[in-house]
C-alpha cells in the first residue's frame, strides 16, 4: 500500500518521469524548455555558487520589507475606518479610486523618484500590500460580535482597552487571514518588478538566465520560486493554527 | 417592604425607599417604530424585580434602557437619582447568549478579570480574587478553562462571576436561563437567589418563563406588546428563602402562575 500523503505526489513524479523520457527520446533542443534533469542540475549548481541564495535574499527582503510597511500601513488605515464610520465615509471615494491602480503601473514614476534597487521595489509591493489587508482588516472589525462591544461599553473600558483587549483580539484571526493573503501577493509582486525592470533577485535572475539562452537555469528559478511561495505559506497556516487555534475552535463550536 | 408612591418619595437626600433605579414616562422609538410607550417604574434598592411578556413585548430593551445601552426618546431612566446617560460599572449586565458575550481567547480566570481590569485594580491583587468570584459561583477548579470548553450551564456561572466583580449595585438579567436545560436552569435560579442575598444587589431578571419569574421575584411586571407598555403588576409574598419543591407547589404561586398565565394568553389574542 502507499501511504495517503504519498499519494499526492504520484502524479508530478510521473510527469516530471515522462517529461525526462520524452525530452531524451527527441533529442530535446529548446530556448524554453529543458529535461527536468538539466533542471535539477541547474538548480543544484546555482546553489553551490551562491547565486540562489542571493537572489533570494533580495528577493525576500523586498517582500517582507514591502509586507511590512504595507501592512502597517493597512492595518493601521483598516482599524481606524473599522472603528470611526465618520472616517470610512470621508476616505470612501479617496481609497476606492487609488485601489484600482495596478501596483506595476506605478513602476514608471517609482523608477524616477527612487532609481533602481530596494527601495523602489519595496515601495510597489507595499502598495499592493496596502488593500488587502485594509479591506481586510476593516471588515473583521466590521465584523466582531456586537455582543462583546456591548460587554466593553457596560465595562467602561477606555477607548484605547476596547481596541486592545476587545478589538484586536476579535479581530487577529481574520486579520492573520489577510495577512497570509498579501504575503502572497508581496512575493508575487516582487517578482514581477525585477522581471520587469529591476536588477536585483529572483526574477532579475530568470531574465538574465533567459536571456543567456539557459531553459534549465530559468526552469529552475521558476521551481525555486514555487518551493519559496509553497514554504512562505505553509509556514504561515502553521504559524496560524498555532496561534489562533482555540479561535478556530470557538468558531467551528458555534 | 411597604408600597408606597415612591416617586413622590424621590428626593435629593439618601433614603431607603427612593428607587434605585427609576423610569419615568419612558418612550423609546427605533426605526420609526415604538418599542417602549410611555413606562414609569420604580426599582428599590435591593429589590428582585421580574419582567415578562410575550415576545417582542420590549423586555429586553427595557432592561437595555436601564443599563444605558439605550437611551429613551422621551422620558428619563435614573439610577441612584441620576440619569442614565451611558452604561455604568456599577451596573452588571448578564446577557442571555453567554457564548457571544465572553471573549474566546481569554480563560475564565481571563474572562474575569476584564472587569477587574476595567475597573483598574492592579494585578498584584486580580488573582485572589478571581479565585474567590470562580469559586462563588462553582467554577473553583475550571480557571484555566476556555469558553468554548465549557458547558452553556458554566459559561453562564462564568458571565456572572464577571458580573460580580463589578461588585454590582444592580444586577440586570436579560433571559440569562433560556438556552440553558431545566435541570441547570432550576440550579443557577438558587445560586442566583443567594448570591443576590448576599450581595444585597437590585435585580431585574427578563425572562419568558412565568414560574421562574414567580419563583425568583419580589414582583412581577408583565408587559404587553406593540408598543411595550406595563400590563400587570404583582407582589410577590411567598417566603423566602424559596425551595424549588414547596415554593412551586405553594397555592399562592399556582395562582399567581394562574393569573399571569392568563395574562399572557390574553395580551396575544
Amino acid at each position: 500500500m502507499i501511504p495517503e500523503r504519498a499519494k499526492a505526489f504520484l502524479l508530478p513524479v510521473a510527469v516530471l518521469v515522462l517529461l525526462e523520457i520524452w525530452a531524451r527520446a527527441i533529442h530535446l533542443q529548446s530556448d524554453s524548455l529543458a529535461p527536468p534533469s538539466a533542471v535539477a542540475i541547474a538548480l543544484v549548481e546555482a546553489f553551490k555558487d551562491g547565486s540562489v541564495l542571493t537572489a533570494t535574499r533580495d528577493t525576500l527582503i523586498s517582500a517582507f520589507a514591502g509586507l511590512a510597511i504595507g501592512g502597517a500601513v493597512g492595518l493601521a488605515f483598516g482599524i481606524a475606518l473599522g472603528i470611526f464610520r465618520i472616517f470610512d465615509r470621508l476616505m470612501e471615494v479617496t481609497i476606492e479610486s487609488i485601489r484600482p491602480i495596478p501596483s506595476i503601473a506605478l513602476l514608471p514614476i517609482a523608477l524616477i523618484a527612487l532609481g533602481f534597487g530596494y527601495r523602489m521595489e519595496i515601495v510597489i509591493v507595499a502598495f499592493a500590500c496596502v488593500w488587502p489587508i485594509l479591506i481586510l482588516s476593516r471588515a473583521a472589525i466590521g465584523g466582531i460580535e456586537p455582543r462583546l462591544i456591548e460587554v466593553s461599553r457596560a465595562l467602561r473600558l477606555s477607548p484605547a482597552d476596547r481596541v486592545r483587549k476587545i478589538i484586536i483580539p476579535a479581530a487577529l484571526p481574520r486579520i492573520f487571514l489577510a495577512f497570509r493573503l498579501a504575503a502572497g501577493i508581496a512575493l508575487i509582486v516582487a517578482v514581477t518588478v525585477e522581471i520587469a525592470i529591476n536588477p536585483i533577485g529572483l526574477g532579475a535572475a530568470i531574465m538574465t538566465a533567459q536571456q543567456a539562452l539557459r531553459p534549465d537555469l530559468m526552469l529552475a528559478y521558476l521551481l525555486w520560486i514555487g518551493v519559496i511561495g509553497y514554504l512562505l505559506n505553509t509556514g504561515l497556516v502553521v504559524a496560524q493554527r498555532h496561534l489562533f487555534g482555540r479561535a478556530a475552535l470557538v468558531r467551528e463550536a458555534t | 417592604m411597604s408600597r408606597t408612591a415612591a416617586a413622590s418619595q424621590r428626593a435629593r437626600f439618601p433614603d431607603p425607599e427612593r428607587p434605585q433605579i427609576a423610569f419615568t414616562d419612558v418612550t423609546l422609538d427605533l426605526g420609526g417604530k415604538t418599542i417602549i410607550e410611555n413606562i414609569s417604574l420604580d426599582v428599590k434598592p435591593g429589590e428582585f424585580l421580574c419582567i415578562i411578556g410575550a415576545s417582542g413585548c420590549g423586555k429586553t430593551t427595557a432592561l437595555r434602557l436601564a443599563a444605558g445601552l439605550y437611551q429613551p426618546t422621551s422620558g428619563t431612566v435614573t439610577f441612584d437619582g441620576k440619569p442614565m446617560l451611558m452604561p455604568r460599572r456599577d451596573i452588571a449586565i448578564v446577557f442571555q447568549d453567554y457564548g457571544k458575550a465572553l471573549l474566546p481567547w481569554r480563560t475564565a480566570a481571563g474572562n474575569v478579570s476584564l472587569a477587574l481590569e476595567a475597573s483598574g485594580m492592579p494585578s498584584s491583587l486580580r488573582a485572589a480574587r478571581i479565585d474567590e468570584l470562580l469559586k462563588k459561583v462553582g467554577l473553583p477548579s475550571h480557571a484555566g478553562k476556555y469558553p468554548a470548553e465549557m458547558s452553556g450551564g458554566m459559561q453562564q456561572r462564568l458571565q456572572i462571576a464577571r458580573c460580580l466583580a463589578q461588585e454590582p449595585k444592580a444586577l440586570l438579567m436579560d433571559e440569562p436561563f433560556g438556552a440553558l436545560d431545566a435541570m441547570t436552569r432550576q440550579g443557577l435560579q438558587d445560586e442566583v437567589l443567594s448570591l443576590v442575598e448576599a450581595s444585597k444587589a437590585t435585580v431585574i431578571f427578563v425572562t419568558h418563563d412565568l414560574e421562574e419569574a414567580i419563583y425568583l421575584g419580589d414582583r412581577v411586571i408583565g408587559l404587553l406588546p406593540h408598543p411595550g407598555r406595563i400590563g400587570i403588576e404583582l407582589r410577590i409574598d411567598l417566603p423566602r428563602p424559596r425551595d424549588q419543591l414547596t415554593t412551586r407547589e405553594d397555592p399562592e404561586f399556582l395562582r399567581l402562575r394562574r393569573e399571569l398565565f392568563d395574562f399572557i394568553k390574553a395580551s396575544e389574542a
